[in-house]
Order: C-alpha cells, then structure tokens, then sequence
C-alpha cells in the first residue's frame, strides 16, 4: 500500500492533437514504464480506430512510479479519459477519479471549445489543474499569447515560470519539459482522501471486454481496500462477484496483492459481460459493506438510433453475432431486430452520438468485416397520444421513422434540444451562423476573443444528428469546433416525410422532419437522389411527400444511350470484364419496384450539402 | 468446324489520340525475325485447332499496311498450307490510306489479299487533323481509288459524333462517303477510352465530348440514312450492302472459333480464350522461349461463354437464336437469361421477340449494353 501522502492522479485534458497521447508517452517513459523499443507509438490508444482518429474512446489508466527532486517516490496514477462529447458520461467518472488536471494546449493553436468544456468539467470535479503548453518546439509556436490566452479564457494562472503556478512550457516530442510537468504533477496536484479503515467503497470507472480475464474493471478506491478473494456487491446493478484478481498496468499489467484507497487499478471477478459492470457503480463488499453509493450514477442513454443492414442479405446472421459480440463489449448501444421492405432484415441501434455510431458501424465493418447499409440518424421523438374509441391517451417514445403513429392521433411531439458551444476564428462565424440558423438554431450567446468567436445556439439534436458536424468542419476549413450538452425536450411541428422512387415509397430514407423545412430537405433529398440513382432504361419520377401530398420532385430521365461503338474479338474479354462488374454492383444495389439504388445511395441522399 | 483466323501486327508511325488498340511506336522492326516468329505462333494455333479449312483471315493492328507485301505473303503461305484455305475465303487487311501504303496495294493483292479496311476516318482536313492522322483528304481519296482498282472488296471507316459536329456537317459527309461506290463501311462515333491522349485532354478540359443527347440522335439517324442508301447496319457500327458483311467480324459476333495469333491478340477456340503478350519485344521473346506468344488460356465455362455469346450476337441485326444458343452451351434459355428482364425489354419495345429469334430494336440498339446488361445481370450499371 503506497501512503496516501505520495498518491497523485490525474487526467489530461487536450484538443484532439495537441499532444495529449505524445505526452503521456513521454511521462510513461521518463518513469521507465517502457523502454524506447517498447513503446508502440501511443501506448494509450489501444485500438486501430482510436489510433487513426486520435479519439481515445475506453477510459485507460497507467501507474508510474516517479522519484522527484525531494528524494521522495510518488505513485502517479495518468487516467486518459475518452476525448469525446459523446462519451461525456463516461469522461465524468473518469474525472471524478482523479484530484487533477494537465491540461495540454498546442502552442501555435491556442485554446479550442473543446478543451474549455472538458477544463470547465475538470473545475467541477475540484481539480487542481496544471496547464501545459505543449509543441514549443514548433516555429509557429507562441507560448506567451496561448498562456495568456488560457488566464482570459480558462480563468487559471498561466503566465509566469510554473513553480510560481504558471503553464509548464514542453515539447512532448523532443522531451523538453517533461522533467518540469512531472515536479509541477507532484508539487500541485494534491492526494487524494481516503480511510482505509471504512467500509469498501470503489467507484467503477469503465469496464471492458478482454478475451483471456473476461471483463477487465477499473477502479478508483475511495475507502477500504480491494484484495483478491474479496466477496463484493455492485451497488447500483446489484450483483454479487468474488474478485479474482487486481492490479494495475504500468502500462503492462501487473498484478497487486490490493488496491488501497486513494489508489487507481484494476479488478477481474469472472464477469463475461461489461452489461453487468457500468460505468458509474459502486463497488463494495458484501459483509459489512458501505450503506450507501457513491453520487452521480446515470444509465447509459442512447440519443442517436439509426438502422443497420447487411448490404448482402446473406450476412444478416453474421450482423447478428458481430453486434452481439461487440455489445459485450460495449453495454451503451442498445440494438433490436428491425425489418425493412427495402433492406430486409436488420437491426436499429442506438447510440450515445453520432461518434459513437460511427466507431460501431467502422468497427462492425472492419474487425466484423461486414458491409453495411446505415439508415438515417433518427433521435427519440416523444409523441402524445390523444384519446381513440378504445384507447387511452398515451405519451409513447419514437425512435424510427417506420412507427411514427397515425397524424390523426398525435396531440404533440416533443423532440430533444441541445446547447451547441462553438468556438471558431471569427472569418468562419458568417457562414456558421448561417447554418445554425437554417437548422432551426437560436442563439443565446455571442463572444469574441481576439480573433476567435465563442457562439453558443440552442439547437435541435434532430438538426445536427446527420451532418452538422461535417459542415460545420468544411465550412471552417476544420478550425471551428463544437461542443455539445443536451437541454432536455420542447414541443416541435414535426412531420414524416416519405421519399417515393418510381411511385413506391422507400422505408429506409423517410425522415422526421420540422414542417418548415421539410418542402426544403424534401427539395434536396430529390436532387440528390436524382444524381445517386443511375440512370435506368425509363425515367423515374422521384417523390417526396408527407402524408398524401408530394412536396418536391425530380426526374431521372431515362438513359439515351449505351452501347459500345466498337467490339470485336479482341474485346469479348473486356466486355465479359464490364459485366461481372455489373453483376457485382448489382449486389450492392436494392431494388425497389424496378428501381435499382445503390447501397451510397441511402445514406448520401440524407447530406445536406452545401445549402 | 469452321475456323477464322487473325494476325496482329503491332506497329503505327505514330500513336493515333483516340486509340487504344495494341499499337507502338518502332523505328525499325527486323521483318525476318516477325516472319518467323509469326508463323511460328501460327503453327502453334494449328496444332490445337481443328484442321477444317479457314472461312477468314485478317489481318489487325497496330497498322498492317506497312508490312512488307513478303511477309504478309509468307504468311498467308504458311496458313494454307497448316490449314487450307475454304473455298471464297475472305482475307481483309487493316490499311491507311497513305500514298506510301497506297503503292503496296498491288503487291498485297498478289499476295493474296481479297478485301481492305482503309482508316479514312473522316473526309474533312480539320478532323483529320483533330483525329491526328498522318494523311490528308486528298491522299485518302487517292489510296481508296487505288484499293479499289487492285481487290475485289473496299470498305472504310469514318469516325463521327466528334465534339461539336452538327448533324449537317456529318450527313454531308456522309453523302460524299456513300458516293464514293463502297459496299461496306464501318461509322464508329468518338467515344473517349480511358488512357488514351483524349481521355487526357477530356480531363484537363481541352474538349468537350459529343453530348449523350446529340450522339444518341446522330446515332439513330445515320441508321436509318444507310438503310436509304442500301447499305443498312448490319451490327451496331458496321454497314453493308447485303452479301457484302465481313466474313470473318461476322466470326465473333456469331460467337464462332477464331484463333488469334500476333502480339496482344486474343482468340476463341475449342472453349479456350487466348490471350498473346502484348509488347511487341516480349511476344518475340515468348516465341523463343516456347514457340507460340501465349500469354494466358483458359478454359472458359459453358456459361460464360454462353454469356459472351449473347453480348456479341445482340450486337447484330439478326439477332440471336436464343433456344439454339443457349442449347449450343448447354443450357435452356431460362437460365441463358432473365425472362421476366427480357418480357419487360420487349414490352418497352427495345427488344424484339419472334419465335425463333431475340433482336434488339432501333431504339434499342441504341441502349444495347445495358440490355444486355439487364438480360444476363437484371441490374443496370452506375453510369
Ligand atoms: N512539433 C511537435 N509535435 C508534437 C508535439 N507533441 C505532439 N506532437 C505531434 O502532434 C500530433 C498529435 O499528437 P497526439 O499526441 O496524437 O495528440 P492527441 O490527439 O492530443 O493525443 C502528432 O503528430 C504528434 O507527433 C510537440 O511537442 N511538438
Ligand atoms: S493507326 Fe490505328 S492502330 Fe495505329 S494508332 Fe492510329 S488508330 Fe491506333
Ligand atoms: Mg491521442
């Protein structure tokens, strides 16, 4: 057991690429964790998704142990956390293990919305934060303004040298400072509390799925102590585990004769689904146990549902396990089996947001090596119900398009909202204005630092469910970005609008929409679709509706001409080529009516473009 | 079984911008050392076809005009003597219409040479220009008089549907073509392939193709101006007063054995495609090694080559005779191709049914591959 005295843990905090994942690596190596020849560029990202989109997506934790200048041995504990707003829940607990912060600003880019909101859940969480103003190696770099830039905007001392409480300068990548971040870690970054002698109390901080020790969970303990062999109760699921096994990685595992309090590591106890270890439980023991949990647990909430199908019906059943094993592995999607007459059989999932969706869907495609068609993003509408001859009224919860009740019968629909913070160079603000106010955004703060504006808009989660996001990142040329919490649910005039192709509506692109954009979407959904289905041997008459009334439409015009001038025997290969090519993309293809519409076609029709 | 034969010789003077046929450009070539090598491959394809007597022979390129009439003696030599020569044997020669080309004529038709397919392209000195051919109108008028005058069969071809040609401009030259007394000629219009200088200049905007819209009436149109003239299509792009259709390109559409032989050429014969080595230096090298240029042969499924059948016989106006095609590779027409695909073509009336035969309308012919496509697939392309 390490003296509490001597325990400091902490989290990072950076935009994405400000060198959050570098620095770790440099702390983990300045403290002997690995060698150089270990170290697989970014330790802490684990998985090919986290490494190629620079998104850390599972909680992880590495000890180190660092002897500082005073002579004494310190156990840090370095909790990454996940590096999304989807994940917020998920950051929380990670925050709440930890007494402190770095946080990490690029040096030539300066402070981004991001990194304010997870700073301001940082302060929440008491932390004491230690900035870091990271790549001042680069020719670009520009300690002074950043560090002041981070007193005006984050409110916490940041000039000056760091023993006085100013910004650590470093370059994680030379090593240059890092000395300093681990002396300012030490000396600022208080112990944390804890009584050893007091009823088990550990907060389970993410859990996940190993293949060799069964689920893997990550503890921070605030009283009592965590052995092996210990009977323990989760307090909120309410099942009972014996603990097989603790420990810690350093960043590999090893395993501990306990975890003491204060202390950050790890426990086994033979669970074979995350399911049964959320994030945000608390674990004590059976006998004598704590009487009460720990604050702040919350079920994980899907907001984001979206229908996913194989592109060859074939691979349903392959679907079915591939989301199955992921599930084990990730308890916030929630999935069922949906039926589509376009698509046939599938599932509709639901998801945290938008990431989240798409690291699933990539993850499905890429470790499951599935092809999948992804319907639109739908958000829970909640519809009120009015009285009918043999049923009461009722407030019932939508999330897919396909069981939008009779128009008849609704009283109200309320859709979520959200407050967007967007931080962007203020040359970008036109346009981004411009498109939070064609999502149906309302703005409730305008700020201007320097030559960076800070917006905030109450928005619509159905407007920014699809492709804000990417807008928003074109529009800015990728400098602003975008934050979000949701705001709970108002009252909206939403309609279903239908797409027909060919006079048949098409089930997988109807869409929930607000009645004053929905003659526009209807417009670009047509136009689209006009460029995505490929011309056929008629033309096709391409709808949108709601209820009964067409709203917009276009004209595929029937193909004039194809037909190869030339062919003779040296082409008859070339020719046989084409159509294996055909028949191919014939599998990629769903046919609706005659109408054959390839699998992009689904989801590309649903980007908004360039409004 | 009847048995067609062709030989590709691989040389031009110059790289034409809209070809992507096996051509390079030599400044030499060792005559003897292709006499040999050639009739080497020849005798390869003898020793594995049956010894029927050829229908056809052609001779493809590249530019064949410019070998030299010896060679192109020995080797027609050399075929009669492997495989014999059928009675009424057609043997067609690709030529440009060059004077230098023009002056072998007589000698080619010694040789043996009973038919000529001059690379006129066009009558206008700015597309010939445009089209990047080495000889003027003029010259070409001149060589055509001069094929005309040695063998027994001239067709020409003409290329149309260039970028911004009007349908007057065409039909009138057209009409020039047609009086100049031709009993076949083949009219391809301009279609941009892929690693070709055209496909370059499309790209980098130097030109704008022909749009879908005026090719397609351009299309229909000529058609029907030939039929006038009593030379109606036979095939997609070829014309021809009746009785004087191409033998031997009547060989691939009716899906008959053919062997190919020479640098790049392909063949089809007793189920097998062949395909030879394209670069010239490393066919000879291969003839070396293993005396024939085979580069690659595979046996060919039934039904891909009942498949292959039904792609080039659509082609011709005649159609195809689906019972006995698919019967030929042993299947029944149901499973050749899609009934439901082909009820629904007839009833959009690009396709034409009668008992015995499935022929593609005049509108249809126009969207022939995506019938095709929608016959054997059921799906169309992205286009
Ligand atoms: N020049 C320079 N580049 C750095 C420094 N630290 C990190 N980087 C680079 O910045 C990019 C993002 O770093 P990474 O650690 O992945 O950022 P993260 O997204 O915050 O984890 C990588 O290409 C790093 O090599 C630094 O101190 N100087
Ligand atoms: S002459 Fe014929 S084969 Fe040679 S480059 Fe021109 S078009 Fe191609
Ligand atoms: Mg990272």
């Amino acid at each position: 057991m390490t003296d509490l005295s001597k325990i400091r843990n902490f989290s990072i905090i950076a935009h994405i690429d400000h060198g959050k994942s570098t620095l770790a690596d440099r702390l983990i190596q300045a403290c002997g964790g690995l060698t150089e020849r270990e170290m697989s560029e970014q330790v802490l990202d684990n998985m090919d998704i986290e490494k190629e989109r620079g998104i850390t997506i599972k909680a992880q934790t590495v000890r180190l142990s660092y002897t500082a200048k005073d002579g004494e041995t310190y156990e840090l504990n370095l909790m990454d956390t996940p590096g999304h707003v989807d994940f917020a829940y998920e950051v929380s607990r990670s925050l709440a293990a930890c007494e402190g912060a770095l946080l990490v600003v690029d040096a030539a880019q300066g402070v981004e919305a991001q990194t304010l909101a997870n700073v301001y859940q940082s302060i929440e969480h008491d932390h004491e934060i230690v900035p870091v103003i990271n790549k001042i190696d680069l020719p670009a770099a520009e300690p002074e303004r950043v560090a002041e830039e981070i007193e005006e905007i984050v409110g916490i001392q940041a000039t000056g040298p760091w023993a006085e409480g100013g910004a650590v300068l470093a370059s994680a990548k030379s090593g240059l400072g890092v000395e300093d971040v681990l002396e300012a870690l030490v000396a600022r970054i208080p112990p944390p509390q804890g009584d050893r002698d007091a009823p088990l109390k550990a907060s389970l901080v993410d859990s996940w799925y190993d293949p060799y020790l069964g689920v893997v969970i990550l503890v921070r303990v605030i009283d009592g102590v965590l052995k092996k062999g210990l009977n323990v109760r989760f307090m909120q699921g309410g099942t009972q585990h014996l603990v097989d096994r603790v420990g810690c990685f350093r960043p590999k595992r090893t395993d501990l004769a306990e975890i003491g309090p204060g202390e950050i590591g790890f426990i086994t106890a033979q669970i074979k689904e995350v399911d049964q270890a959320r994030v945000g439980d608390t674990i004590t023991t059976v006998k004598g146990g704590a009487d009460k949990p720990l604050p702040g647990y919350r079920e994980p909430q899907p907001v984001v549902f979206c229908g996913l199908f194989p592109v060859d019906a074939a691979d349903f059943e392959k679907l079915r396990e591939s989301i199955g094993k992921l599930r084990l592995n990730d308890a916030s999607f929630t999935y069922e089996m949906e039926s589509s007459a376009a698509l046939g059989f599938g599932f509709r999932a639901g998801f945290l947001g938008l990431l989240h969706l798409e690291i699933i869907q990539e993850r499905l495609s890429r470790e499951y090596d599935l092809d999948l068609i992804t319907t639109a993003p739908s958000v829970v509408y909640r519809v009120h119900l009015g009285k009918t001859k043999n049923e009461d009224a009722k407030v019932i919860d939508i999330h897919n398009p396909a069981d939008w009740p009779d128009v008849n019968r609704i009283d109200a629909i309320e859709e979520p909202w959200i407050k967007a913070t967007i931080y962007t160079p203020d040359e970008y603000l036109g346009p981004i204005l411009k498109l939070c106010q064609d999502r149906r955004g309302v703005q409730t703060n305008l700020t201007y630092v320097g030559g960076r504006a800070q917006v905030t808009y109450e928005l619509p989660l159905n407007e920014v469910v699809f492709d804000f996001y990417d807008r928003l990142k074109s529009i800015s040329r990728g400098y602003a970005s975008f934050d979000y919490e949701q705001i709970g649910l108002r009252e909206g005039d939403l309609v279903k609008m239908n797409i027909l192709v060919n006079a048949e509506p098409v089930d997988a692109l109807s869409l929930i929409v607000h009645r004053t954009v929905a003659e526009e979407r209807g417009r670009g959904m047509c136009e689209r679709l006009k460029d995505l289905i490929p011309r056929h041997l008629f033309k096709i008459p391409i709808q949108a509706a709601i209820g009964g009334k067409i709203i917009a439409r276009e004209t595929i015009a029937a193909l004039r001409k194809d037909v190869t001038a030339k062919c003779y025997g040296g082409d008859i290969t070339r020719k046989k080529k084409l159509l294996e090519k055909q028949k191919k993309g014939k599998a990629r293809m769903r046919e609706y009516g005659n109408v054959s519409i390839p699998q992009e076609a689904f989801i590309a029709a649903l980007r908004m473009g360039e409004e | 079984m009847a048995l067609a034969l062709y030989i590709h010789w691989p040389f031009c003077r110059s790289k034409c911008p809209y070809c992507d046929f096996n051509s390079h450009v030599r400044e030499n070539f060792d005559s003897k050392q292709w006499g040999v090598g050639l009739r080497s491959d020849m005798r390869h394809e003898s020793s594995v076809t049956c010894d029927e007597p050829l229908t056809s022979i052609f001779f493809g390129g590249g530019t064949p005009s410019l070998m030299p009439p010896e060679l192109v003696d020995s080797l027609l030599t050399e075929a009669e003597s492997l495989w014999g020569f059928a009675p009424g044997i057609e043997i067609t020669l690709e030529a440009n219409p060059t004077s230098i080309e023009a002056d072998n004529f007589a000698a080619l038709a010694l040789a043996g040479i009973n038919r000529v397919s001059l690379g006129i392209q066009s009558l206008e000195q700015e597309a010939l220009h445009f089209l990047g051919r080495e000889h003027s109108a003029d010259e070409a008028l001149a060589a055509l008089a001069i094929a005309q005058e040695h063998f027994d069969r001239v067709s020409f071809d003409l290329i149309y549907a260039r970028p911004g040609q009007s349908a007057d401009a065409w039909f009138g030259e057209l009409d020039r073509a047609l009086a100049l007394g031709t009993d076949h000629l083949s009219l391809y219009q301009l279609t941009i392939e892929p690693g070709t200088r055209f496909a370059t200049d499309v790209r980098r905007g130097a030109f704008t193709p022909l749009d879908e819209d005026s090719a397609a009436d351009l299309f229909a149109a000529t058609r029907e101006r030939m039929r006038a003239a009593g030379l109606p299509a036979y095939e997609v792009s070829n014309h021809a007063r009746p009785g004087q259709e191409s033998a031997h390109n009547l060989t691939y559409w009716r899906y008959r054995d053919f062997a190919g032989i020479g640098p790049g050429a392909h063949g089809r014969r007793g189920g097998r495609a062949t395909v030879r080595h394209r670069k010239p230096e490393n066919f000879l090298s291969a003839i070396a090694r293993n005396g024939h240029g085979i580069a690659e042969e595979r046996v060919l499924p039934l039904r891909e080559q009942a498949e292959e059948a039904v792609l080039m016989g659509l082609r011709l106006d005649e159609g195809i005779d689906l019972d006995a095609l698919a019967g030929r590779f042993g299947l029944s027409r149901d499973t050749l191709v899609s009934a439901r695909k082909l009820e629904q073509l007839v009833e959009q009336k690009l396709v034409e049914a009668t008992e015995e035969r499935i022929a593609l309308t005049e509108s249809g012919m126009l969207l022939l591959d995506r019938v095709v496509a929608e016959l054997l697939v059921g799906a169309p392309e992205t286009v």
